[in-house]
């Protein structure tokens, strides 16, 4: 177990140093901090005084080095459009990509099992040919266009109505595809405030009514993922000798499906969630952007736009921190599942 | 229909009605006109025009050619640098394997499309904004380009990896061939199927990479639009009922992705290689 | 009557292109504390034979046919539910490679104290000291730990031990052992062969054992089964048919025992391969390779290409062979004559 976690410790240390060398890379190419400091109008031998004070001019170990030891206490300097420093700039965007995060995670969890579970069990049922197909268009569609179909239908509302009202199935059809609209799809209403930059959407009615479209639309993209890899894995455990032996032994199909069958579908499943974790990450600053949902996402994206370079410095460090942490947990979560990982690192 | 599609955007110049680029057919009192089927229509633009006054179907047009053209360049790009890579790793094994690998994992656990978010804002940081919309197109190849290489890696590696075992490489190898000659001329033609198969699913991929970028602003400028910026564009219209300048374009996009990962299936199965997992 | 009595028994497999019939009419009778073997190629149908038994036949398979009378109740037909009943608990199996039977997440405790708790009211307690006590009979060392263990700590070997465990928990009436030994190494396989009919014998458990080793099954079986591209095609005391094997293809696989060769010699194969059960010779299935399709004056038995020969009785055993049949009948003509 220690020896595991020290592992994987050196293996986050490892990743951690790649992403600070790009990010520093990117400071050290792109941003000039004397020019934000004193404007264009200083004399040039006034800068090069400031630079040498800096250190700017120091070898670029030196200037790695010193950029490593603020990193490690989170300091990247000032955003240039906050005027703030960064990270506490990027943690007070922080709870609302969390939020979204989580409930998407929520709903992926909830749907894609029991959808992916049933859709093996019964793979010649109707309503798993109808689960598969919508997968494979979901898979097709990129995320902002879920989601702004979903804000046409469902914010802005349907009134269109192109069928002849005044038959019978032409009203029907109108009415089918009228939609009422009015769920929110801009920001996050007012979340309710826990402590510090928390403020939390789960609290209110209100605060989960403006989660409802961003998290679906995140979920898109993730949903017949999983649900196809779950069918898949699941099929083939189906066919497994323990299973036969399981059924053999006279235990009841529910405990087979749900404990025999789903236990060992969900080791393969937990892997892919590990990797997917990333993709989730940079899918939330297509969705941020759509629904103005004011997380990191949609602040990166401001900084990308107005060249705030230690900001988007800051977001990569701190977004890689929580890709290794995930990552990390969710080896530690695979491991606790499966017995013949040893925690060491080694499969037994 | 992925030959349709295909024929579509290259002929679009002919086939269009209007021609977007030329700012004299540009009318910008015809703006936000919906498609034909809707009431206050013009039957010049069948399928509307945009908010600059644009015919909905000839921008469409061009745009699904800048975006197959970005789809395929970039899938090119990769294939190259996955071939080459991939080959080194399987070929050679050992540290370069190694690293090469690692590298991989790293970027695929930040998901190709963090990574061409920040490529895309590297470059768009280097070259200035200006400079990014005269040469968006060679520059989108190259952001999806480095983004999606490990994903051909990968596949090329694996593939290396089990031919490598087999005899006639042995065979090769005895007889004194040299390594190059040996990887090119020996195994590459054995690893073919599997890329054949994946860079479908890759162009695919691509060109969702391509849009959404775009949609970021990281794309393609709105006076020469791809799908994604198309999108983009009327995404801002949205609000005030013009829906069409954003859900038509989105349809087009799908349908195009959709008929390409559909091909991507039918190439598996009709060349059924042995898929290797990543 | 007996225990288990498997009457005319018929598997199919529903495939896109038509019904496969993978087991035809077959018919054999199992008594308490008995012990019938079942041989044959692979493929003959020994394992569906083996599964259908309980129901078990994997999906495009269904029983077309025939009943299954176990301790006067029809298994055939009978709902899923009531089956559950009897599989693990009354008729239990033990299958070919414990190295994939046993579930590879869930520790062995629990794979033996679900399997009670599904068949009797007890405490997780009570049946854990159940599964204790039959893990000190199978001989493993230190069974309080193993319980805690998984699969994957213990060696092919040991898990064959904890599967006969298993299938030894409930004190079943009849336990089928699907080439018990085969996957094992050949060190181990008599110990695991002379423990699994220890424990039957001691408990008066009926053994069904299916294998493709004739040695196996004439050192430890009282009768057999020979089966051959989905039907039997001999059966009797295995005394009987191992020294005297009537059916062809019964002389054909005792000749091909590496023992019956002269040594330096190659071995006596039996010409070709057995067909594919979706396309089977016409007939008595076994025809094309059988020596004795043609009278030994050369001149064709059209019966083996055009009819499925009937069981006769030879001694004790019974045949299904159109040539045993016929010298079965030229010996009674002599007989009776003489009598006259």
């Amino acid at each position: 177990m220690i020896a595991f976690l020290i592992k994987r410790l050196f293996h986050a240390l490892l990743v951690m140093f790649v992403i600070s060398i790009i990010a520093f890379s990117i400071q050290d190419n792109l941003g000039d901090p004397i020019q934000q400091m004193v404007g264009q109008s200083v004399p040039e031998s006034e800068r090069e005084a400031l630079r040498e004070q800096l250190g700017l001019n120091d070898p670029f170990l030196v200037q790695y080095l010193r950029f490593a030891k603020n990193a490690a206490q989170l300091d990247f300097g000032y955003s240039y459009i906050f005027n703030e420093p960064t990270t506490e700039v990027v943690l007070r965007h922080l709870p609302a990509t969390l939020e979204l995060v989580a409930a998407t995670t929520l709903l992926i969890v909830l749907l894609s099992v029991p959808i992916g579970v049933y859709s093996a069990i019964r793979p010649r049922a109707l309503l798993s040919r109808f689960f598969m197909g919508v997968s494979i268009v979901g898979i097709s569609i990129p995320v902002f266009l879920t989601a702004i179909v979903l804000i046409q239908l469902f914010a802005i509302g349907v009134t269109w109505t192109p069928f002849p009202a005044d038959t019978g199935w032409g009203s029907w059809l109108n009415d089918l595809i009228t939609t009422d609209g009015g769920m929110p799809a801009y920001g996050r209403g007012d979340p309710v405030h826990v402590f510090g930059t928390w403020y939390t959407n789960f609290a209110s009615t209100e605060g989960l009514v403006y989660l409802v479209l961003p998290a679906i639309s995140l979920a898109s993209i993730m949903l017949p993922l999983f649900i196809r890899l779950i069918r898949a894995e699941m099929l083939e455990v189906l066919q497994s000798e323990y299973v036969k032996f399981a059924r053999a032994k006279g235990i009841s199909l529910r405990r087979i499906y749900f404990l025999h069958a789903l236990k060992n579908t969900m080791l393969p499943v937990i892997t892919v969630g590990g990797v997917q974790i990333g993709t989730l990450v940079a899918y939330t600053i297509l969705t941020e952007t759509v629904f103005q949902w004011p997380g990191m996402g949609l602040m990166f994206l401001n900084a990308i736009n107005r060249s705030d370079i230690p900001l988007i410095v800051t977001y990569l460090m701190i977004v890689g921190l929580i890709f290794v942490i995930t990552n990390t947990l969710v080896d530690l979560i695979y491991g606790l599942v499966n017995p013949t990982v040893k925690l060491t690192g080694k499969p037994a | 229909m992925f030959i349709v599609f295909v024929a579509c955007a290259v002929l679009a110049p002919w086939l269009a009605p209007m021609n977007p680029y030329d700012l004299a057919q540009i009318d910008i009192m015809a703006s936000e006109l919906p498609p034909f089927w809707i009431d206050g229509s013009d039957p010049a633009y069948r399928m509307g025009t945009d908010a600059q006054g644009r015919d909905l179907l000839s921008t469409i047009l061009y745009g699904a050619r800048v975006s197959l053209i970005i789809g395929f360049g970039a899938v090119a790009l990769q294939a190259l640098l996955g071939v080459v890579f991939g080959l080194m790793a399987g070929y050679l094994g050992g540290r370069i394997d190694a690293f090469l690998m690692r590298l991989a994992d790293i970027q695929l656990s930040f998901s190709t499309l963090m990574v061409a978010i920040v490529v895309g804002a590297l470059v768009k940081a280097i070259f200035g904004g200006a400079t990014f919309s005269a040469y968006a197109v060679p520059l989108l190849v190259l952001i999806i380009g480095l983004a999606e290489w490990p994903q051909y890696a990968r596949t090329v590696r694996a593939s290396v990896l089990a031919e490598k075992g087999k005899e006639y490489v042995d065979a090769a190898r005895t007889m004194g061939l040299p390594s190059q000659r040996i990887m090119f001329r020996h195994i590459l033609p054995n690893t073919l199927s599997p890329i054949f198969v994946i860079s479908t699913v890759q162009v695919a991929n691509a060109i969702i990479s391509e849009a959404a970028l775009s949609f970021l602003g990281l794309g393609m400028p709105e006076t020469h639009p791809s799908l994604g910026s198309l999108i983009k564009s009327g995404f801002d219209y949205i609000q005030s009922g013009s829906w069409w300048i954003t859900l038509i374009p989105g349809a087009v996009l799908v349908v195009l992705v959709l008929v390409i990962n559909l091909l991507g299936d039918w190439l598996r199965d009709v060349l059924n290689p042995r898929l290797y997992k990543g | 009557m007996s225990l288990l009595e498997v009457n005319n028994l018929d598997v199919r497999f529903a495939l896109r292109r038509g019904d496969v019939k993978a087991l035809r009419d077959v018919s054999f009778t199992l008594d308490r504390g008995e012990r019938l073997g079942i041989v044959g190629e692979s493929g003959a149908g020994k394992s569906v034979a083996a599964f259908s038994l309980l129901n078990l036949i994997a999906k495009p398979g269904y029983i077309a046919g025939g009943s299954i009378r176990f301790d006067g109740q029809e298994l055939n037909g009978m709902s899923d539910r009531a089956l559950r009943r009897i599989r693990g608990n009354r008729i239990s199996m033990i299958f070919q490679d414990p190295m994939m039977t046993l579930n590879p997440v869930l520790s062995i405790g629990e794979q033996m104290i679900e399997c009670l708790k599904a068949h009797r009211r007890i405490g997780r307690r009570e049946a854990r000291a159940i599964a204790l006590r039959k893990l000190e009979q199978v001989h493993i060392p230190s069974p309080e730990a193993r319980l805690d263990q998984y699969p994957h700590e213990l060696s092919g070997g040991m898990r064959q031990r904890v599967i006969i465990a298993i299938a030894l928990l409930l004190d079943p009436d009849i336990i089928i052992a699907d080439e018990p030994t085969t996957a094992l190494d050949v060190t181990i396989q008599a110990e695991i062969m002379d423990l699994l009919l220890e424990l039957c014998d001691k408990h008066n458990v009926g053994l069904i054992l299916i294998t493709h080793d004739l040695g196996v099954v004439s050192q430890v079986t009282q009768r057999m089964l020979v089966m051959y591209a989905g039907r039997v095609i001999e059966q009797g005391p295995t005394r009987e048919i191992i020294n005297d094997p009537q059916h062809p293809y019964t002389q054909g696989l005792m000749n091909a025992l590496p023992q019956m060769a002269t040594p330096g010699s190659r071995l006596n194969q039996i010409p070709g391969s057995m067909p594919s059960l979706d396309n089977l010779p016409s007939g008595c299935a076994f025809h094309p390779r059988c020596g004795f399709a043609s009278r030994p004056d050369g001149s064709e038995r059209a019966e083996c290409r055009t009819r499925v020969p009937e069981f006769v009785a030879s001694g004790n055993c019974q045949v299904a062979c159109h040539m045993v049949a016929e010298m079965l009948d030229q010996q009674r003509i002599p007989a009776e004559e003489t009598t006259r």
